[in-house]
């Protein structure tokens, strides 16, 4: 079969890129070693908001191996100072006037040796005037609270937007009308994407050339390109963006970084390459944390079904508005909030603040405030749920869209495209025994013994544009492809997006190999060099296979339409006349007349019918006409501890459907890499300040991630509903299970303790909180 | 103070076995064992990812005991024996935990690989047959962030079948 030759979609073919990363010859950005390359340093402040009084370098300058101290006076000579961010605020590169976290980037050292960079950092001395400290947005927001944003023209207060969605007057009708309303306040904690690998560069400004080669951790080296020609004010044609191997990303190298634009300002300065590597301290204080969001949710429920979702939100954005939502919309896309449900009238409103911590709110592993919005939707059903005694489940079957309102229009404006929800419930109830299990509960309660059962039934939005409404900086959110099929039958796709860990070099290889019917081995896949890839905005919010593997989809049909011309002509056929199976055309009715995709790429360049323009390559930029909708159930059975609190994961259960299947090898090691990371939100992970600012979390002993032998095991399983507008029928996953998994936990462990009342747990679910509210709710041992 | 920092900075020559080749520097008494092995040494498989012994990303084992290098200096290893990644394969011949950690897609970004196979190995050494337990007990000062390990722990038990068979 033609087929398993070519191991088109669903084949789970093991991974080309690994063949390099088993050996240890991967080629991350701290592998890259130039010659005459200097090593950055950056001093970090240790005050959340001061002002800077003076710097004194000249101890540093003096140190034998220091090349250069940079400071944010030198930077402004240059006009560097400030660079424009994602979200089109501006953010200090090296402080001029004040810092505004702790942590932010006050002065860097360029030295022959990291260890030099290093020792000189001690020696820069500085005098900081500290000031009033602002660490909550409702702090922020107050009348009398201390601006932190003094360097913006026109920015009195710390407010940076009020935007709303939906209709507040059919809403607040729902809410008047309803005979069950009930409430959420939660607030999403502060976590960090935290790659293992840190975030870093390596800047080779040639001084006889001006071309700036910038090897760097970059999700978007496209947008990174332009937006350094914006920064540096060089000609983009002589900027090139090199994004290697990426030790995953997360969305954490989504944003520009100080320490990007330090490194080549200093390289262009000294004319030697010049590296700059962050530690893990450096990445957890001051690059894109994200969340940080606090929630207050409302359902109106009549007759058991829901008729009204209210939300209001206040954002804490940090010091500088970075995390680099769509232009369009300030709150990303949370208007996903109504979710899986037919919920007639919603209303979504929220505020974003400056405060005096390291700015961010980047989407770890999701799509613009997309985890948020599902926290606070399958949150708020649970305790609808309990609150109105009626089964979990089954209230959300009562209340899911159904198959036949595809394609269905929310009341916040998205169009769903495709989506079965009941279906998906249904099989993670069967693979969980699910009424088995609430009877083991209900036994098990009488025995003195806590278990829950937590349930998400999500939607995401993934796969942004279309362009015309979605764009980060006016970019549109398109992305492309380049194809280049050679003259034996062997090809080279080269995309604008750029994996961090997701397996493009073989999942874009099989979309080809299923197009064009060329053995996957023999595609090779290029990204992350944006003078040798076609233009695009890069990889997050599960927009590869959604944008680019559209794009590739497409060209591969394009070349194949091409290749019908040629392969008429070599046949000596009419087009109409011939037949396409993968990877050959032969003709109807006489079907030993054949030509293979081969002998048609080599005739491509050696044998054309007249008139035909020679070679078999193209490039598609896709613009998605509409956003996907990847959803699933995950059910999680946690054993919760009366005596101290802890709770231990007894098992996940976890159905997704994102359409189409690409690799189901590669689609469920996301999967299971989205619940570990959601498990690690749930239960550990927590960045947080003291009151003067202080981070609390600013490495891996205080900022906790889950290991081996905490993470607990899956289970999964998958339903199939294509996406009726993409050309495979593919949807996106990367993101699925972190998005959905974080409120299946929760409401697992307040499952455990609802029949005493308690309705709400704040992550990270620390045995501590679960203590007080075993306390609280009578139920301690 | 500069004058502290400029005493700071004594160096020594050392001498390890590095993947069975001696290899001979002078450095900074300073200078980290994963800094030796990627800076003087050029072997960038080990790679780090925290700088406070937390993650494991550059675990190596040194005697065959797994260490974080990123918190061993360069000569606490003088006299003695390293392995990194760049040590598992024999000539063309891929180690058993390299070929299942690709069996079973153990890895996705690839960063923590290196040293997640490293620990591996020295677990089987000792514990031919572990149980998936034992696995994730032995693994768990190695992060990974992409995987949820549930394929490690296959590719640890894949591993110990391949070894078995092979009688090592």
């Amino acid at each position: 079969m033609a087929t398993t030759e070519v191991r088109g979609l669903g084949h789970s073919v093991k991974r080309k890129e690994d063949e390099r990363f088993i050996r240890g010859k991967g080629n991350y950005v701290d592998d890259i070693t130039l010659p005459g390359m200097l090593h950055l340093e950056i001093l970090r402040s240790p005050f959340a908001h001061a002002r800077l009084r003076s710097i004194d370098t000249s101890r540093a300058e003096a140190l034998p191996g220091v090349v250069a101290v940079v400071t944010g006076e030198l930077m402004a000579q240059h006009n560097l100072a400030w660079m424009p961010t994602l979200s089109g605020d501006t953010q200090a590169v090296l402080v001029t006037d004040k810092v505004r976290f702790q942590g932010q980037e006050v002065a860097a050292v360029v030295a022959e040796s990291a260890y030099v960079a290093k020792d000189a950092l001690e020696l820069i001395d500085v005098d900081y005037e500290p000031l009033p400290v602002v660490t909550t947005p409702q702090q922020a927001l107050e009348d009398d609270a201390p601006l932190i944003r003094d360097d913006k023209e026109g920015q009195a207060s710390n407010l940076i937007y009020d935007w709303e969605a939906g209709d507040k007057d059919a809403t607040d009708r729902a809410f008047a009308e309803a005979d069950k309303v009930v409430t959420l306040d939660t607030h999403y904690p502060r976590c960090h994407p935290a790659p293992l690998e840190c975030c870093g560069c390596v800047a080779d400004v040639n001084p006889a050339t001006g071309k700036a080669t910038i090897y760097m951790t970059s999700q978007a080296p496209h947008a990174h390109r332009t937006l350094f020609a914006l920064v540096a004010g060089l000609p983009e044609q002589n900027i090139r963006i090199i994004s290697p191997d990426i030790g995953g990303g997360f969305g954490n190298k989504v944003p520009i970084y100080p320490g990007y634009v330090v490194a080549t300002a200093a390289s262009l300065l000294l004319g030697r390459p010049v590296k700059w590597i962050e530690d893990r301290t450096g990445n957890l204080i001051s690059t894109g944390f994200a969340r940080d969001y606090h929630m207050h949710g409302e359902l109106a429920v009549k007759d058991g079904r829901i008729t009204g979702l209210r939300t209001s939100l206040e954002a804490d954005e940090g010091a500088f508005y970075a995390d680099a939502q769509p232009s369009k919309l300030r709150i990303g896309l949370f208007h996903i909030v109504t979710g899986s449900y037919d919920i007639p009238a919603a209303h979504v409103r929220g505020e974003g603040a400056y405060t005096n911590k390291a700015p961010g709110g980047v989407a770890y592993r999701c799509s613009f405030r997309v985890t948020e919005a599902s926290y606070l939707i399958e949150r708020l059903v649970d305790v609808a749920a309990h609150e109105l005694g009626v089964d979990p489940a089954e209230f959300r079957v009562d209340n899911f869209i159904k198959p036949d309102q595809f394609p269905y229009k929310s009341a916040t404006g998205f169009v769903y495209d495709s989506g079965d929800y009941e279906k998906a419930l249904r099989l993670t109830l069967d693979k969980l025994g699910y009424e088995d299990l609430r009877r083991e509960q209900a036994e098990a309660r009488e025995q003195g013994k806590l278990i829950g059962i937590g349930l998400a039934s999500f939607t995401e939005v993934v796969g942004a544009g279309h362009g015309k409404e979605y764009d980060i900086v006016g970019l549109r959110m398109f992305d492309s492809a380049e194809l280049r099929i050679h003259p034996t039958g062997k090809a080279i796709l080269k995309l604008g997006v750029k994996s961090q860990g997701q397996g493009h070099e073989t999942t874009f290889a099989q979309i080809v190999a299923e197009e064009l019917g060329i053995p996957y081995e023999d595609i090779e896949v290029q990204e992350g060099d944006t003078d040798n890839t076609p233009y695009g905005l890069g990889t997050y919010a599960s927009r590869s296979t959604p944008v680019a593997g559209a794009a590739t989809a497409v060209i591969a049909r394009k070349l194949r339409d091409k290749a019908r011309t040629i392969a008429a002509h070599l046949l000596e056929a009419a087009e109409d006349d011939l037949e396409w199976e993968r990877g050959r055309f032969s003709v109807k009715g006489a079907p030993d007349r054949v030509k293979t995709i081969q002998d048609v790429a080599f005739a491509a360049y050696t044998d054309l019918p007249d008139g035909l323009e020679a070679g078999l390559e193209g490039v598609h930029y896709y613009d998605p006409p509409n956003m996907t909708f990847p959803f699933g159930t995950y059910a999680v059975v946690v054993e919760v501890d009366r005596g101290t609190g802890a709770w231990k994961v007894r098992r996940v259960v976890a159905v997704d459907d994102c359409g189409v299947r690409i690799n189901p090898m590669i689609v469920e090691g996301q999967i299971m890499g989205g619940l570990t990371e959601g498990y690690g939100i749930a239960a550990m992970e927590l960045i947080t300040f003291d009151e003067e600012g202080n981070c609390i979390g600013s490495n891996f002993v205080d900022y906790l991630l889950p290991t081996s032998w905490e993470t607990p095991s899956f289970e999964l399983g998958e339903t199939v509903t294509p996406s009726p507008h993409h050309p495979i029928g593919a949807k996106g996953v990367g993101e699925s299970a972190t998005v959905g998994s974080p409120a299946a936990y929760v409401n697992a462990v307040v499952d455990a303790l609802a029949h005493a009342g308690v309705r709400n747990l704040e992550m990270p679910v620390t045995s501590d909180k679960v203590w007080q509210a075993l306390q609280d709710a009578g139920l301690a041992e | 103070m500069t004058d502290v920092v400029q005493e700071r900075v004594t160096t020594r020559t050392v001498t390890v076995t590095v993947n069975g080749e001696t290899r001979a520097a002078e450095v900074e008494s300073r200078l980290l064992l994963a800094h030796f092995l990627r800076q003087t040494l050029g072997l960038t498989g080990t790679h780090l990812g925290c700088d406070t012994t937390s993650c494991g990303a550059c675990t190596v084992l040194l005697d065959g005991v797994p260490v974080k290098s990123c918190t061993v200096f360069a000569v606490q290893a003088n006299g003695r024996e390293v392995t990194t990644v760049e040590g598992l394969q024999q000539g063309a011949q891929l180690h058993p935990i390299q070929e299942a950690f690709r069996e079973e897609h153990g890895l996705q970004c690839g960063f923590c690989t290196p040293g997640m196979m490293l620990t591996a190995t020295a677990l089987l050494k000792e514990n031919p047959d572990p149980t998936d337990e034992e696995i994730r007990w032995a693994l768990s000062g190695n992060i990974c962030r992409c995987t949820g390990y549930q394929n490690i722990v296959k590719a640890v038990h894949h591993a110990a079948t391949k070894l078995a068979g092979e009688g090592r």
